[in-house]
C-alpha cells in the first residue's frame, strides 16, 4: 500500500494499521456471521475477517469503479447491509456508536440475537456521540462492544493530554456498564477477552466497552512522518509487535512449523498480487456516476428479518400501563467506595494473569440486593 | 393539525410493526405537545422509546434501527435541538445511500416556528440548513390533511425525511378529515387558490397569511394564485414555473429569515426557467435577520404578517 501512495496510485490518504494488527482481527474473530460490525478507519484487519478481500481495499484506496462505493468514498468506508452486517463508518469520530447501538436495539427487537461491535480510538472517547451512544446502550441494555483502541496518540497529541485517567476503561463505570483493559497486541487475549465480552453481551447484559492497549506505529497518515513521538517509545512497542509475538507463540506452542508458515505466506503473496493486478487494471468510475444514488428511487426493498412473532409487538399484545415505577425515591445515601479489584477486569497476557471480569462495580452488586435501589421500568 | 399527525403514527404503527418511535419524553408523558401520547399504552415499551436528553443519539439510533429494515420516527422536543444532532443528520444520515448503497428510511419530526413567544430556542425554521443537504428530503405541511398524509408518506419513503412541525398551527388548524386510509405524495406543490395577477409562494404558517393576504388583494380587484409548497426537498419546479408562466410574477412568502431562505433559491430556478415570462422582479417577504426575539412586540416586528405581505404583492402587481 505504501508503494502504491508513492506511485501515485492512492488518490487520497493511506492510514496505516501498523502495530494494532492484533485488535482487528482479535475481535471480530469473536463475531458470528450473523452479528454486526463498524470499523473505524484502522480495521481494516476487522474487513477481512468478515469476508471483504483485498481487492475490495485496494480498489476502494485506488477510487476505482470496481470498488464497493464504486468509487464514490475511499479508504476503509464501505460495508454491506445484506451478507457480511458491516456498517460503513464516516470520518466524524464517536458518530458510528450510536448508529451500532441502533443496530443491537434493533436486533433485539426482532428476535436476531445478535450482537453490535465497534471500535474508538482514545482520541475519539473525547466527542459527545461516544457519551451519548454508550450511555444510551447502557440504559436501553443494548448488545454493544464497544471496544477503544488506545494506540496513544491522537494525530500528534498524546493521551495523556486528552484523557486525565490511567486507563479509558474507567469510563465504563460512569454508564454502569462492565469493562475489560487488555494488551491490544497480543492476538490470543483480544480474542478470548472480546469472545467472553461478546458472549455476556448475547446473553443480555447490556453494552461492554474494552480498552487495548496498543500503539499507532505509523503517523496519523502516510504524510505524517509522526517525528512528536519520541523515538524510544517506537523502539519500545517495536519490541511488542503483534504478529511476531503471534508467530513466537505459534512455534512455541508448536502449531505450525516453517513450512507451514511459508505456505501461508505464499498464498497471501499470490491473493494479494491477483487482487493488486485486478485493482491496478480496473476502470475508474465514469464521470456521469456522479448524479447516481443520492436517494433510493425503489433501488431497494426494506424488509426486517422477524426472528419472533410479530403478534407481540402489536395491539392487544404490546399494550401496556403507561406508568413508571419508581421503587427509590433518590434521596442521599452514603455508600462504600467499590473495592478495587472490581473496577475492570485485567488481561495481561494470554493464559496468564487473567482475572474474573468483574460486576460492573460493586456498587450494582450490593444494589441488586437492596430493595432501596433505584428501578425504573424501561 | 396535532391530532392529524397523532393520528399518522398510529394508523402507521397499526399497519406495521416496522415503525416505532423514539425521543425524549414521548412515551408515558406523550411528547411535549402530547403528540405521542396514548401509543405506548397501545403499543407498548419496545416501540415508542422514551430516550435520555441525546439528540445524536437519538438518530443515530434511529439510522442502526433502519439498516435492519425498521423505519423509525425519532422526535425533537423542539426542532430547534436537531442542530444538536446536525452531523448525524448530515454526514451520517444523508450520505449513507450514495457513498455505499446503505438507504436510511428515518423521518426526524419535530415542533418549528414561531409566533408563540419560545424566544431564541423554542421558535427556529432551521429548515435550509437541510434543504441545503443532498440526501435527505424535507417536509413542512400547512393543512392538518397534507400534514397526515405527507407523514404517511414519509414514512414509508425509503430515505430520511425531516418534518417540521409549525406548533402555531398544532391547534389553531382544523379540520374535517376523511375516515381511511391515505397519503400526500412528496415533492408537489399545491396550487391553494387560483389567480391572474400573481403568484404567492409559501408554506407552512405563512401559507395562511398569504391566504389572508390574497383576500385582502381580491377585495382590492388584484387576483394572487397562492401556492403551498409542501415539500422544500424535493422543490417542485413545474408547477412553480408553470404558475409564474400563467401569472407573469412571484412573491415568495416564508418565516425563516431572509439571508439563504428559500426564496433565494426559488428566484434562481425562476430566473434559470422563466425569465422570458417575468414582467416584474421576483419580491420575498421573510423574517428579519436575527434571531427569533422573545418579547411579542419585537416578535411581532420580527415575523410577516398580512399587511406586509398584501403591500408587498400590491407593488410587484402595479409593474
Amino acid at each position: 500500500m505504501v508503494r502504491l501512495f508513492r506511485q501515485n496510485k492512492i488518490v487520497g490518504g493511506l492510514y496505516s494499521s501498523l502495530g494494532q494488527e492484533a485488535i482487528s482481527v482479535g475481535t471480530a474473530y469473536a463475531l458470528e456471521p450473523r452479528d454486526w460490525l463498524a470499523p473505524m478507519i484502522r480495521n481494516i484487519g476487522a474487513l477481512l475477517v468478515k469476508g471483504f478481500k483485498p481487492r475490495d481495499i485496494l480498489t476502494q484506496h485506488m477510487a476505482k469503479y470496481t470498488s464497493p462505493t464504486l468509487g464514490k468514498d475511499g479508504t476503509s468506508h464501505f460495508g454491506d447491509l445484506k451478507v457480511r452486517h458491516v456498517v460503513s463508518p464516516i470520518s466524524m469520530l464517536g458518530d458510528l456508536i450510536p448508529v451500532m447501538t441502533g443496530i443491537a436495539m434493533a436486533g433485539s427487537y426482532l428476535g436476531q440475537k445478535i450482537v453490535a461491535m465497534t471500535w474508538i480510538g482514545d482520541g475519539g472517547t473525547s466527542t459527545g456521540a461516544f457519551h451519548e451512544g454508550i450511555n444510551l446502550a447502557a440504559v436501553q441494555k443494548a448488545a454493544l462492544v464497544c471496544i477503544i483502541e488506545n494506540n496513544q496518540w491522537a494525530y500528534s497529541t498524546p493521551v495523556r493530554r486528552q484523557v486525565p485517567t490511567q486507563d479509558l476503561a474507567d469510563r465504563a463505570k460512569a454508564y454502569g456498564i462492565p469493562s475489560y483493559v487488555v494488551d491490544g497486541n497480543d492476538v490470543v487475549s483480544v480474542y478470548q477477552v472480546s469472545k467472553e465480552a461478546v458472549e455476556r453481551c448475547r446473553s443480555g447484559q447490556g453494552p461492554i466497552l474494552i480498552e487495548a492497549k496498543t500503539m499507532r506505529m505509523k503517523g496519523h497518515a502516510q504524510h505524517d512522518a509522526a517525528e512528536y513521538v519520541p523515538k524510544a517509545m517506537f523502539e519500545y512497542w517495536k519490541a511488542r509487535d503483534p504478529l511476531d509475538r503471534y508467530e513466537k507463540h505459534l512455534t512455541a506452542s508448536k502449531l505450525w512449523d516453517a513450512q507451514t508458515k511459508a505456505e501461508i505466506d505464499a498464498r497471501i503473496e499470490r491473493e494479494l498480487q491477483e487482487d493488486l493486478e485486478f485493482a491496478e487494471s480496473s476502470p475508474l468510475p465514469p464521470p456521469e456516476l456522479v448524479e447516481q444514488g443520492v436517494y433510493c428511487e425503489g433501488c431497494h426493498t426494506i424488509e426486517p428479518d422477524w426472528r419472533r412473532p410479530k403478534e407481540e409487538l402489536v395491539p392487544p399484545k404490546s399494550s401496556v400501563a403507561a406508568v413508571w415505577e419508581v421503587e427509590d425515591f433518590g434521596a442521599f445515601e452514603k455508600r462504600e467506595e467499590p473495592a478495587a479489584a472490581a473496577k475492570h477486569s485485567t488481561v495481561l497476557a494470554s493464559g496468564d494473569g487473567r482475572r474474573h471480569p468483574a460486576q460492573p462495580s460493586a456498587r450494582k452488586g450490593k444494589a441488586a440486593k437492596t430493595p432501596t435501589r433505584n428501578k425504573v421500568r424501561r | 393539525m396535532l391530532e392529524a399527525i397523532r393520528q399518522a403514527l398510529f394508523e402507521e404503527m397499526e399497519r406495521d410493526p416496522a415503525v416505532v418511535l423514539l425521543g425524549e419524553d414521548v412515551g408515558v408523558y406523550g411528547g411535549a405537545f402530547k403528540v405521542t401520547a396514548g401509543l405506548l399504552e397501545r403499543f407498548g415499551w419496545e416501540r415508542v422509546i422514551d430516550t435520555p436528553i441525546s439528540e445524536t443519539a437519538i438518530v443515530g439510533a434511529a439510522v442502526g434501527m433502519s439498516y435492519l429494515g425498521l423505519r423509525p420516527v425519532a422526535e425533537m422536543q423542539f426542532i430547534d435541538f436537531i442542530a444538536c444532532c446536525f452531523n448525524q443528520l448530515t454526514n451520517f444520515v444523508a450520505k449513507s445511500h450514495y457513498r455505499w448503497g446503505a438507504p436510511v428510511p428515518i423521518v426526524v419530526r419535530g415542533p418549528s416556528g414561531g409566533g408563540v413567544h419560545g424566544g431564541p430556542f423554542h421558535s427556529a425554521n432551521p429548515e435550509m440548513y437541510f434543504v441545503h443537504t443532498p440526501g435527505l428530503k424535507v417536509v413542512y405541511p400547512s393543512t392538518a390533511y397534507d400534514a397526515k398524509g405527507l407523514l404517511k408518506s414519509a414514512i414509508r419513503d425509503n430515505n430520511p425525511v425531516l418534518f417540521f412541525e409549525h406548533k402555531f398551527l398544532y391547534r389553531r388548524v382544523k379540520e374535517e378529515l376523511p375516515s381511511g386510509d391515505y397519503t400526500v405524495p412528496l415533492g408537489k406543490a399545491v396550487v391553494r387558490r387560483e389567480g391572474r395577477d400573481l403568484t404567492i409562494v409559501s408554506y407552512a404558517a405563512m401559507m395562511h397569511t398569504s391566504m389572508e393576504a390574497a383576500e385582502v388583494l381580491a377585495k382590492e380587484g388584484i387576483e394572487a394564485e397562492v401556492i403551498d409548497l409542501r415539500t422544500l426537498l424535493p422543490l417542485d419546479r413545474e408547477t412553480l414555473l408553470a404558475s409564474v408562466k400563467k401569472t407573469n410574477k412571484i412573491l415568495v412568502v416564508h418565516e425563516d429569515t431572509r439571508t439563504g431562505g428559500i426564496a433565494g433559491e426559488i428566484a434562481a430556478l425562476v430566473c434559470e426557467g422563466a425569465f422570458e415570462d417575468l414582467d416584474g422582479p421576483v419580491l420575498r417577504v421573510t423574517s428579519l435577520d436575527t434571531p427569533v426575539p422573545y418579547s411579542p412586540p419585537l416578535e411581532e416586528r420580527f415575523l410577516p404578517d398580512v399587511q406586509r405581505v398584501a403591500a408587498a404583492a400590491r407593488d410587484l402587481a402595479r409593474y
